[in-house]
């Protein structure tokens, strides 16, 4: 009898014991709770996305920087998964009040999916916050005004990355119609090498023919964007019809690489630098993939816009800088200490920190800011298109309409399962999704 | 033991409810309560919720009533008619192919083979193995140009298709690895049936000079009903709600091609699309409900009539 | 005879050849690439590593994101052996008394056990109404969630278990003085071991393999189990498929004990719980 007992007491005990264990989550066991102090001692959280290992360089040394400078606070970097899962997780932690007091995200409409006025700290009379650039600030305002983050890092573009070796070794110029890119890209590819590097193995790279094209379609209809969010311009209509159709015709032309269905954004970075692959449409942040993996190559890549169709319509699509936000459950103590750091980010000590931890991939959204002497030579050229006035912000900066399906979407028109048109036309619909969801009128 | 009341005018009332009411006593309702609070709180009510909130706009923040808006865009968008077609196609497709090999695998298990035990603890193992795991290892294996499958073809002279990265196989490579790994449970279950036939059977059987062929079709066949009911059963509810695989080798992939009901239900989800997102959910239940209750009364019935 | 002997030997081998192709080769690629160097496991292929390295590997992984793996492994082990010794006791208890005791609600409880065998979790409102309560994301919630979606298999093999124990010992347990509490814990329980190692082994596997439970209802930094530091790991290891594969092999050790242990329990349990239905 007792022997029975004891068997069944085994799991009453073990259920217990789990229960205790379980009370306590691991969290807690491994240190990082954030008691607020004693003695003026304020501790704070940032909050970092990443997609890897190794890439909060620039927020440890700041704040290894800002505790010499402000000892009383002490700053914890937590970090979560990057891309939709991590949108996903920035929303339900505001949604739930969990939020670190400074946290990282993009700008534009995706920042307008967090509900700012809802959630967020209004930063416009901070210092900093009247030396950001004017297309910065369009990127983190609201329709009733107010600035709710500070820039960190830089902007980037998306155009066409080329490897300029293989371009002076072939003879050709860069192109500034789509049909001079044509034109040599079937050189390239009587030459024997991949005219344009397709990485579907990312699906994210495969919008670029239709994102990048953006400014061509602006410099056509400068009012495009603000009709696209009232739903009175489509995706199936020209001008913005031209990049899917675009990217429908590469395809069909047979310029992508032989593994393109397979091949990973590491493998593009691999390709462009060895000169296999000639161009590659894709954003300039690239370069900070080259300059760590293949440091030698890095001069040998330049950089120009997706070309419109006429010459006088091509523009270089510019990807506004990420924003360091202040959720509104930072008060007090934290909400001072929140709003310190966020200010050192962009003093001229936390500048040259940026400079000297990450790779610059374009202009500085705040003047404080200022691009190192030995920038790589596709920040010149991005320049160039700058200083000439012919940058303009992409699509999601300038409108807060964006669809979830547009990888998957554009995977399938660079793989030919689906036509430009037709790709053109799931989207439209896909973005209705999203623009009811927030509410915006007209839809 | 019955203890179904008899009806009988007179005498034996009192005596019988006093013993039911003592057997009660010894099994009472309230060893209910754990399970009956669990499941309500975290499985009826939310059931019950997802039918209203299918019918709203919803951001978490607030809530909007629409109406079934968001099932007229769940059916318009071809994507999403697409992930339906799919869910039908995997389903049955893994649960048919269960169904045969392990009726096959548990015949060959059960006959006289040299090696039956190993065999029969290799083809269980992958059941047991994390899904998350096997997803990973197979879309290594099935890599197009690096990948084992098709360098072991290669050398056979064959050039290996893009398992998971042509639109045309993507579904079905998936529907493969998932049979791989739920062979064992099937051919588990069909050992059990085949095992518990009674040899008194076969044995006339063989007294009539019964082929091979005939024991199988009149003999094994029909008694194994049990075994492939629940085979048939399981398996197609595990394979229309599949979800771990499909997202581990193809996030859906290559574009739309390979997605199915429950993979659309996340990736509208993670775009914060709750309403819409339930309203999947409410389809998925529907859809799992209308094919597996009817399908299993028609069981029940025919184990009825045996 | 010999003609069936040599039967037996010719298809038995050609099955051996067969499975160990289809079965063993895939585990075999997993060990060798999680032995071998990042470069030499690049290549995808069935050669021998050149140095086999796999504690190097294995330490690796552990000590990656700060040992991100080892709060992973925490995790699913609080995890699993909470869920399993709740759910055994709780299912146990209902299972028992839906075989006892007849009663019009039968019908009803039975359809709900169903129910939650088939019906798929409305994931969104189960979240919802886990933040109402303020257990969403927090440990205690995710197992009350596994006990939950686990009772229904449970319930049914212990009921179709409990109905092979003679009334008899019940009710000579009941004339000896005993109360339902005693009847239960000290006679039914102890006999119902057998179908308690199954429902546990295969229930800690099932938990312990749990992905889509978890990324749903359980996310958050230091919440991660197993199965997503796996996924998660694919996108962080680009190209070290060694780390890769050591992790799955990691994740693979767990259920592969149970296994050895267990394996015959598994399948009587299984078979008498399957084919009884």
């Amino acid at each position: 009898m007792k022997r029975r007992f004891v068997c069944a007491a085994l799991p009453t005990v073990a259920l217990a014991a789990g229960l205790g264990m379980a009370g306590c989550s691991v969290g807690e066991v491994t240190g990082g709770s954030d008691g607020g102090g004693s003695k003026g001692q304020v501790t704070i959280r940032l909050l970092v996305p990443v997609s890897g290992e190794g890439q909060t360089g620039v927020e440890e040394e700041m704040i290894a920087a800002f505790t010499k400078i402000h000892p009383n606070v002490k700053i914890n970097l937590e970090t979560q998964p990057g891309g939709t899962d991590g949108d996903n997780l920035t929303k339900t932690k505001l949604a739930t009040g969990e939020m670190p007091e400074v946290f990282l995200y993009n700008t534009g409409s995706l920042l307008q999916a967090l509900n700012p006025e809802q959630n967020l700290v209004d930063l416009s009379s901070e210092d900093w916050a009247g030396k950001i650039t004017d297309s910065f600030k369009a990127t983190v305002t609201t329709t009733k005004g107010g600035v709710y983050g500070a820039p960190i890092g830089t902007t980037s573009a998306g155009g066409v990355l080329y490897n300029k070796k293989v371009y002076a070794d072939l003879g050709l110029k860069v192109p500034t119609t789509w049909d001079e890119y044509r034109a040599n890209n079937e050189k390239i590819k009587a030459a024997g090498k991949t005219a344009i590097i397709q990485t579907f193995g990312s699906d994210w790279t495969a919008q670029l023919f239709v994102l990048a094209d953006f400014g061509n379609v602006m410099a056509q209809d400068p009012d495009w964007a603000a009709q696209y969010t009232l739903n009175k311009r489509k995706y199936a209509e020209q001008p913005g019809l031209q990049g899917w159709l675009n990217q429908e015709q590469t395809a069909k032309d047979g310029f992508y690489n032989k593994d393109a269905a397979s091949a990973v954004y590491d493998d593009g970075l691999k390709m462009l630098a060895s000169g296999d692959g000639v161009t590659w449409p894709m954003l300039s942040s690239a370069v900070a993939g080259i300059a760590q993996n293949y440091p030698d190559a890095v001069n040998d890549i330049g950089m120009f816009p997706l070309p419109a169709q006429k010459a006088e319509n091509t523009r270089m699509t510019m990807w506004m800088s990420n924003a360091f936000y202040i959720p509104k459950t930072a008060t007090g103590d934290k909400l001072e200490a929140a709003k310190q750091f966020v200010a050192f980010a962009n003093s001229e000590q936390g500048c040259q920190i940026q400079n000297e931890k990450s790779t610059a991939t374009g202009p500085y959204s705040i003047s404080t800011c200022q691009l190192p002497a030995d920038a790589a030579p596709v920040l010149k050229d991005i320049q160039t298109w700058q200083d000439d006035g012919k940058a303009i912000p992409a699509c999601e900066f300038l409108s807060p309409v964006k669809g979830p399906g547009m990888p998957n979407i554009t995977v399938e028109v660079g793989r030919g399962i689906k036509t430009g048109m037709q790709g053109a036309q799931l989207y439209d619909q896909d973005v209705k999704k999203q623009a009811q969801q927030l509410g915006l009128p007209g839809w | 033991m019955s203890s179904a009341p008899t009806v009988v005018a007179g005498a034996p009332v009192v005596n019988r409810r006093r013993r039911r009411w003592s057997r009660d006593r010894a099994y009472p309702t309230w060893f209910y309560l754990p399970a009956a609070l669990l499941f309500v709180v975290l499985f009826a009510v939310p059931t019950f919720a997802s039918f209203y909130f299918s019918l709203t706009r919803w951001t978490l923040f607030n809530t909007e009533f629409i109406g079934l808006d968001n099932f007229v865009m769940f059916f318009q968008e071809p994507n999403l008619v697409k992930g339906f077609t799919n869910t039908f196609i995997y389903g049955f497709l893994t649960s048919a192919s269960k169904v045969v090999i392990g009726l096959l695998l548990g015949l060959l298990l059960t006959g006289r083979v040299v090696g039956r035990g190993f065999l029969r603890a290799v083809i269980f193992f992958p059941v047991l193995v994390s899904t998350i795991g096997v997803g990973l290892t197979f879309k290594v294996l099935m890599d197009p140009f690096h990948g084992l499958i098709n360098g072991s073809l290669a050398v056979l002279g064959i050039t290996g298709p893009g398992w998971l990265t042509d639109p045309k196989y993507a579904l079905l490579s998936v529907a493969a690895v998932d049979v791989w790994k739920g062979l064992g449970i099937a051919t588990l279950i069909y050992i059990a049936g085949i095992v518990s036939i009674p040899q008194e059977y076969f044995e006339a059987a063989r007294v009539d000079g019964a082929s091979w062929w005939q024991n199988f079709w009149h003999i094994t066949l029909p008694l194994v009903r049990p075994a492939t009911t629940t085979v048939i059963l399981l398996s197609l509810i595990g394979g229309l709600r599949s979800f771990d695989l499909i997202w581990a080798m193809t996030n859906g992939g290559p574009g739309f091609t390979s997605d199915v009901i429950a993979s659309v239900i996340y990736k509208q989800y993670q775009a914060g699309f709750y309403g819409l997102s339930t309203a999947g959910n409410v389809v998925l239940f529907v859809v799992v409900a209308l094919i597996i209750i009817p399908l299993n009364y028609f069981f029940l019935r025919r184990e009825v009539d045996r | 005879m010999r003609r069936a002997h040599v039967k037996a030997w010719v298809v038995g081998l050609i099955a051996l050849a067969v499975s160990v192709i289809v079965f063993i080769v895939p585990f075999w690629f997993i060990l060798l690439t999680a032995s071998k160097s990042a470069s030499e496991a690049a290549d995808l292929s069935l050669a021998l590593p050149t140095q086999w390295q796999l504690f190097r590997n294995v330490v690796a992984v552990l000590g990656t994101g700060q040992g991100m793996v080892i709060r992973a492994f925490i995790n699913s082990t609080t995890l699993t052996i909470c869920s399993v010794a709740l759910m055994v006791v709780i299912a146990a208890a209902a299972g028992y008394v839906l075989q006892r005791r007849q009663s019009r609600w039968n019908l009803l409880i039975n359809f709900m056990v169903l129910a939650g065998l088939i019906v798929p979790p409305a994931v969104v409102p189960t979240i919802w109404v886990m933040q109402s309560i303020g257990i969403f994301k927090t440990m205690i919630g995710m197992i009350m969630i596994e006990v939950t979606f686990g009772l229904s298999f449970c319930i049914l093999l212990f009921r179709a278990f409990v109905g092979t124990i003679p009334r008899e010992l019940d009710e000579a347990a009941i004339v000896d003085g005993a109360g339902p509490l005693r009847l239960f814990f000290v006679v039914i329980l102890p006999l119902l071991r057998p179908v308690m190692i199954t429902v546990v082994v295969v229930q800690a596997v099932a938990v312990f393999n749990d992905f889509t439970g978890p990324l749903y209802f359980l996310p958050g930094f230091g919440n991660e189990t197993v199965q997503l530091t796996l996924y998660n790991f694919q996108s962080q290891t680009l190209n070290q498929w060694n780390l890769l594969f050591s992790d799955i092999l990691l994740i693979t050790i767990p259920p592969l004990v149970m296994y050895i242990f267990f394996n015959r329990q598994i399948v009587a349990g299984m078979i008498s719980g399957a084919v009884k239905g």
